[in-house]
């Protein structure tokens, strides 16, 4: 649904691009994630899905249109988008906060809509956020921040979901309720484009993988396929194997301790 | 804001009104107010009422509505609670447009604002420029720093354009930097309500894309706003109001930024609600400033810009507390 093909990007002003030469897609009724090391473009990439940095060379399509040629309003009918980074100048009450998902949906001076409302109360429902509609922001804990974010998404409405790092600074417990949501939210159908730290966690859930390394990437397939432990070792540039969960059977990395200090 | 808040906030319009109307070098008991409004009684007391006083708390009631409106407006879309048309130098280069329009002979108050508009978009611009140039847009504290520094820098481009000005071009222009009421007329004050309800009018309608961008640039742009677009649409109106009053009242400092936080500490949610709750405190806090502005030294007149300083100040420093 979701297409980067050789997609260059490159910051204002900067000597080499952040992003040279991506071709990947995000599928519908799949998670797709992309992952890599710090600064290896994988936020660039999602703020070129906002058409905050137009590609240099290549083209960023959303079902075979470009995204380009498609007004903010468009775009934003078509893929709900979670920012890595997100905090409301003024405390808001989550329920105002899930309803600003339907903005591309209303005119000037339109009000709320009886659709409107039914999309805002079943994404609320689908993440699991409906007891504390009346709560107001400041007051979420992070996992909690994180779901009402997402019921944002999806009252939004967009068959692409696209999120930057969902679940950092998240526990276990509320790591593994996101992965789960998303999972759910894929086999329903929607396209889900997830950029992560979280590899071991992605390998279990993605149904492709790709790996960026220095703004190219290095590899792009199953998690079988990307999970090896010499190219990982290569792109993160620190000793590691990968080996298999013996409880769930997923490929899993395990970082070694440096060389120095072994 | 539940229907009570809104009434309260019209109670204090009210009364703001009616102390404006009996308070002054002349004070005039409830009983004559009323006659007055209505042509009876004493011929003094309506003179006082009707061509003095009146005009004076309509053009009060309109300059804090856009300055309150402006203010809010500012403060959602730069994601700054501190933001507002003084602080930022917006209305500093207001008063460079309107002093130099003036120098020029154009004192109608069609035009006037105009000029203030010129010179407002002008100091926003440059803020947004030296705050950029800074690599910390979204700092509070770089760009009001920027603010400061284009206000100081209106402060001289005046002082300028002053320097060779004859004597009562001078008197003015420093009515100018002090803001004050005392001119009021209503032709004037006419202008003034248009150009305040363009302003005005283009806000409120802007106010969903306002609301998205108090979340952040990417939020905005991930829920469908054309950031810079908006952005840009929300500048010029903000600017616009700004102007205006500087054309009509002067520097009145502070306004933009107390108004909007009471509104919101009364429960307003929505930026449009706050700014329409702004609009209305906006009103009721200018002309109660002017009320004090009259009597506390009367028959003298403080300049309206020092008392609306004076409660503004200390109000900005608490603020400025809690975000650093």
């Amino acid at each position: 649904m979701i297409r980067f093909d050789g997609v260059v990007l490159r910051y204002p002003r900067a000597p080499r691009p952040a992003v040279d030469g991506v071709t990947l897609d995000a599928p519908r009724g799949a998670i797709t994630a992309i992952v890599g090391p710090n600064g290896s473009g994988k936020s660039t990439l999602v703020r070129a899905l906002l058409g905050r940095l137009a590609p240099e060379r290549g083209s960023i399509t959303v079902d075979g249109d470009n995204i380009a040629a498609l007004t903010r309003l468009d775009a934003a009918r078509r893929i709900s988008l979670v920012p890595q980074r997100e905090e409301p100048a003024f405390p808001l009450m989550v329920r105002d906060f899930i309803a600003l998902g339907r903005y591309a949906h209303g005119g000037v001076w339109s009000g709320e809509t009886a659709v409107d409302r039914a999309a805002i109360a079943n994404a609320a429902q689908r993440a699991g956020v409906g007891e504390f509609l009346e709560r107001r922001t400041p007051e979420l804990s992070g996992g909690e921040w994180q779901r009402v974010r997402i019921a944002r998404a999806l009252a939004q409405g967009g068959d692409a979901l696209v999120l930057d790092e969902p679940t950092a600074f998240l526990d276990v417990a509320h790591e593994m309720a996101v992965f789960e949501l998303l999972d759910a939210l894929a086999r329903e159908g929607r396209a889900v484009l997830l950029v992560s730290h979280q590899l071991n966690l992605v390998a279990r859930f993605a149904t492709r993988i790709a790996l960026l390394h220095a703004g190219a990437l290095a590899a792009f397939g199953a998690p079988d396929d990307v999970m090896r432990g010499d190219l990982l070792e290569r792109v993160y540039e620190w000793p590691l194997v990968v080996t298999r969960d013996p409880a769930v059977g997923a490929p899993v990395l395990v970082p070694l301790r440096n060389r120095a200090s072994r | 804001m539940r229907p009570r808040t809104w009434l309260l906030l019209f109670l204090a319009l009210v009364v703001a009104a009616l102390a404006g109307l009996a308070l002054g070098p002349v004070s005039l008991s409830p009983g004559a107010v009323w006659g007055a409004l209505f042509g009876n009684g004493d011929a003094n007391a309506i003179a006082i009422v009707q061509t003095l006083r009146l005009p004076r708390i309509a053009l009060g009631v309109v300059i804090g509505a856009g300055l309150g409106v402006s203010g809010a407006a500012l403060q959602a879309t730069l994601r700054n609670p501190l933001a507002e048309p003084y602080l930022l130098g917006v209305s500093g280069g207001a008063a460079v447009g309107a002093v130099t329009a003036v120098a020029l002979h154009f004192t109608s108050l069609a035009v006037l604002p105009i000029a203030a508009f010129i010179g407002a978009a002008l100091a926003v611009t440059l803020v947004l420029f030296v705050a950029r140039a800074a690599g910390a847009r979204g700092d509070p504290r770089v760009l009001l720093m920027g603010g400061v520094v284009v206000g100081a820098f209106a402060n001289a481009a005046v002082m300028v354009l002053l320097a060779g000005a004859p004597s009562e071009t001078v008197r003015g222009a420093l009515w100018w930097m002090m803001g004050s009421l005392s001119d009021a007329t209503w032709q004037g004050t006419r202008w003034i309500a248009a150009y305040v309800l363009v302003g005005g009018v283009l806000l409120i309608a802007l106010g969903r894309e306002i609301e998205l961008l108090a979340l952040g640039e990417d939020p905005a742009a991930a829920l469908g706003v054309d950031v810079e677009r908006a952005t840009r649409r929300v500048y010029l109106a903000a600017s616009l109001l700004a102007a205006v009053t500087v054309a009509g009242a002067g520097l009145v400092g502070f306004v933009g930024l107390v108004v909007p936080a009471i509104v919101r500490a009364m429960g307003a949610r929505s930026v449009r609600s706050v700014m329409l709750g702004a609009a209305i405190a906006g009103g009721a806090l200018v002309v109660a400033a002017d009320v004090l502005a009259r009597t506390v030294r009367a028959p003298a007149e403080l300049p309206l810009g020092a008392v609306t300083a004076l409660i503004g100040v200390p109000f900005f420093l608490s603020r400025l507390r809690r975000i650093t």
